[in-house]
């Protein structure tokens, strides 16, 4: 006798909920991006993405008043993604670049340096104002 | 009868029935695989050319990207070669927190191999099941690292996190929701007829092969061999806890060492992480987790140290194994990486014998194999991609010993 235990496994979950969140939209809109344009203009709401935990590494923020310019930063970035800027000691982050590891926050000696909830910073250029940091 | 015509069949570098890229040629006669022969390096990304340049505070990171699934067992070995050559200890507690990781990335792990092993089967109900099932252990992952997939808790010295106590609750509940799904899992793969049908007695893996081959991890297991390096030469917490080798004979009378038992083993793994990761909550040790949290003095200790050491830690797949040489100087004088998959895939050679074609995707699958963080060279001159004999190699070693000498 043949058991296919995983039929009314089957059945079973077609009574359940979806897993996934259905994100950025509830149905598929014809165009991702154009959707994403008429979110940024207000005209349409996006389905929240799942909540992201406590502790959760996103993209960097940088405090440059605090900054004293001691480079541990670079020394300890896997991705060689800070650049110092000698003229006026400070440093300057590439996201592209950045692995999100915050190496850099646990270094940094007068924690200027912290990883932000924001984690939507894909972008067609890799240099757009959005995706450097100083 | 005529003998029947041998066709040549490319399987790969890209194939929908690989999820990675490495090229198989097969010779077969009708239905039937009369030879195998495989070329990997179709993925070679300089990692290690990479860390040759790096400090081992950043390769630390680097080791978390050499894998997508084992996000912690290659920096964990990675770790624990560097704190031998610089003899740093490691705390109490930081094992713990590095071995409770190690066993949610183990389940996890373990779970995606399932469901990609009921794709291959064409069995894609489970697979989304499976993959469903999942999620609780990249959940708990998350929570406690930060994020899903590169966790980057493990550094040299301990680890960069530790779990708060308001943490633990939530650990208990994941425990408790695998501790209820298991028998519904083992129902689901072992007991299905399909499932039955298509991986029992196929692609074995006899016990003297699976020694001779040098395999490592669930492949060898499957076939009978009780290898484990938690067991073996236990490293980080293990040793305070017991660990042994899950063998298939857990839940059939026989070990055979096909792709039934590969399934077999892989599930009752995750059954044991569980009660591991309850046994090391149980006794898990108060105080610091990281040696020196001030990054300049371990910068400084690591730029000191001077000789050679191995890291082995049991990756879900099997042993992986790290080799560094420090030199007093920022960078590592070598790195050499070995994935579980470099051990394993010359099995591939014995278990493809005689099958059948549509039978090659679940037994390429069933060793669990992971070429981007096998491949380690990829010799490309002229545009055209070859492959080093043995003599070619040491036609080079002679030719180097001779420049040194002029």
């Amino acid at each position: 006798m043949s058991r296919l235990p995983m039929f009314p496994e089957a059945l079973r979950q077609f009574l359940k909920k979806p897993a996934t969140n259905l994100f950025p939209a509830r149905y598929l809109p014809k165009s991702i991006t154009g959707f994403l344009g008429k979110v940024a203009a207000g005209e349409a709401t996006i389905n929240p993405p799942v909540a992201v935990p406590k502790n959760f590494r996103g993209k960097i923020a940088y405090d440059r008043d605090a900054c004293i310019g001691c480079k541990l930063c670079i020394r300890v970035c896997p991705a060689h993604a800070i650049e110092f800027i000698p003229e006026t000691k400070t440093v300057r982050i590439f996201v592209t670049q950045c692995i999100f590891c915050s190496q850099c926050n646990d270094a940094c000696p007068v924690s200027c340096l912290h990883m932000s909830d924001e984690f939507m910073v894909a972008d067609a250029d890799r240099y757009s104002e959005n995706l450097i940091v100083e | 009868m005529a003998s029947k015509p041998t066709y040549n069949i490319p399987i790969g570098p890209i194939h929908p029935a690989l999820k990675e890229p490495i090229l198989f040629t097969f010779d077969i006669q009708g239905e039937v695989i009369k030879g195998v022969d495989f070329a990997p390096g179709k993925t070679h990304r300089g990692i290690e050319w990479m860390g040759m340049r790096r400090n081992p505070v950043q390769i630390a990171h680097l080791c978390d990207r050499i894998c997508g699934i084992c996000g912690v067992s290659h920096t964990l070995a990675f770790s624990r070669a560097i704190e031998q050559i610089a003899e740093i200890e490691v705390p109490e507690r930081a094992h713990y927190v590095r071995s409770i990781i190690a066993e949610f990335e183990r389940i996890q792990s373990h779970l995606l191999w399932a469901g990609v092993a009921a794709h291959e089967l064409g069995f894609d109900t489970l697979f989304h099941l499976a993959w469903r099932v999942r999620e609780e252990a990249m959940d708990v992952i998350e929570y406690l690292t930060g994020n899903r997939v590169n966790y980057g808790i493990v550094q040299v010295g301990g680890v960069r996190r530790d779990f708060t106590d308001d943490q633990f609750p939530r650990i208990y509940q994941a425990l408790e929701t695998y501790e209820g799904l298991v028998g519904k899992l083992v129902t689901l793969f072992l007991e299905d007829t399909t499932i039955k049908l298509r991986c029992m007695n196929c692609g074995v893996l006899s016990e003297r092969d699976a020694l001779e081959l040098c395999t490592v991890g669930p492949t060898a297991r499957a076939s009978g061999l009780a290898i484990d390096v938690r067991a073996d030469a236990p490293y980080a917490a293990y040793g305070d806890i017991d660990v042994k080798p899950i063998l298939p004979d857990v839940y059939a009378d026989a070990i055979k060492g096909d792709v039934y038992d590969r399934i077999v083993v892989r599930l009752f793994e995750v059954v044991d992480s569980v009660r591991i990761i309850r046994d090391l909550m149980d006794q898990m040790p108060t105080g610091p987790v990281l040696w020196e949290t001030k990054y300049a003095k371990i910068l400084a200790t690591c730029k000191k140290a001077e000789g050679e050491a191995i890291g082995r830690v049991e990756a879900p797949r099997g042993e992986c194994f790290h080799y560094v040489r420090m030199n007093r100087s920022e960078t590592p004088e070598a790195w050499k990486v070995k994935a579980s998959t470099y051990s394993n895939q010359m099995s591939w050679l014995k278990i493809l014998m005689g099958e059948q074609i549509a039978d090659i995707p679940i037994i390429v699958a069933s060793i669990d194999p992971c070429m981007s963080c096998t491949d380690r060279v990829s010799v490309i001159r002229d545009g055209r991609q070859g492959v080093m004999t043995g003599d070619d190699l040491h036609h080079l070693s002679v030719e180097k010993t001779r420049r040194m000498q002029e």
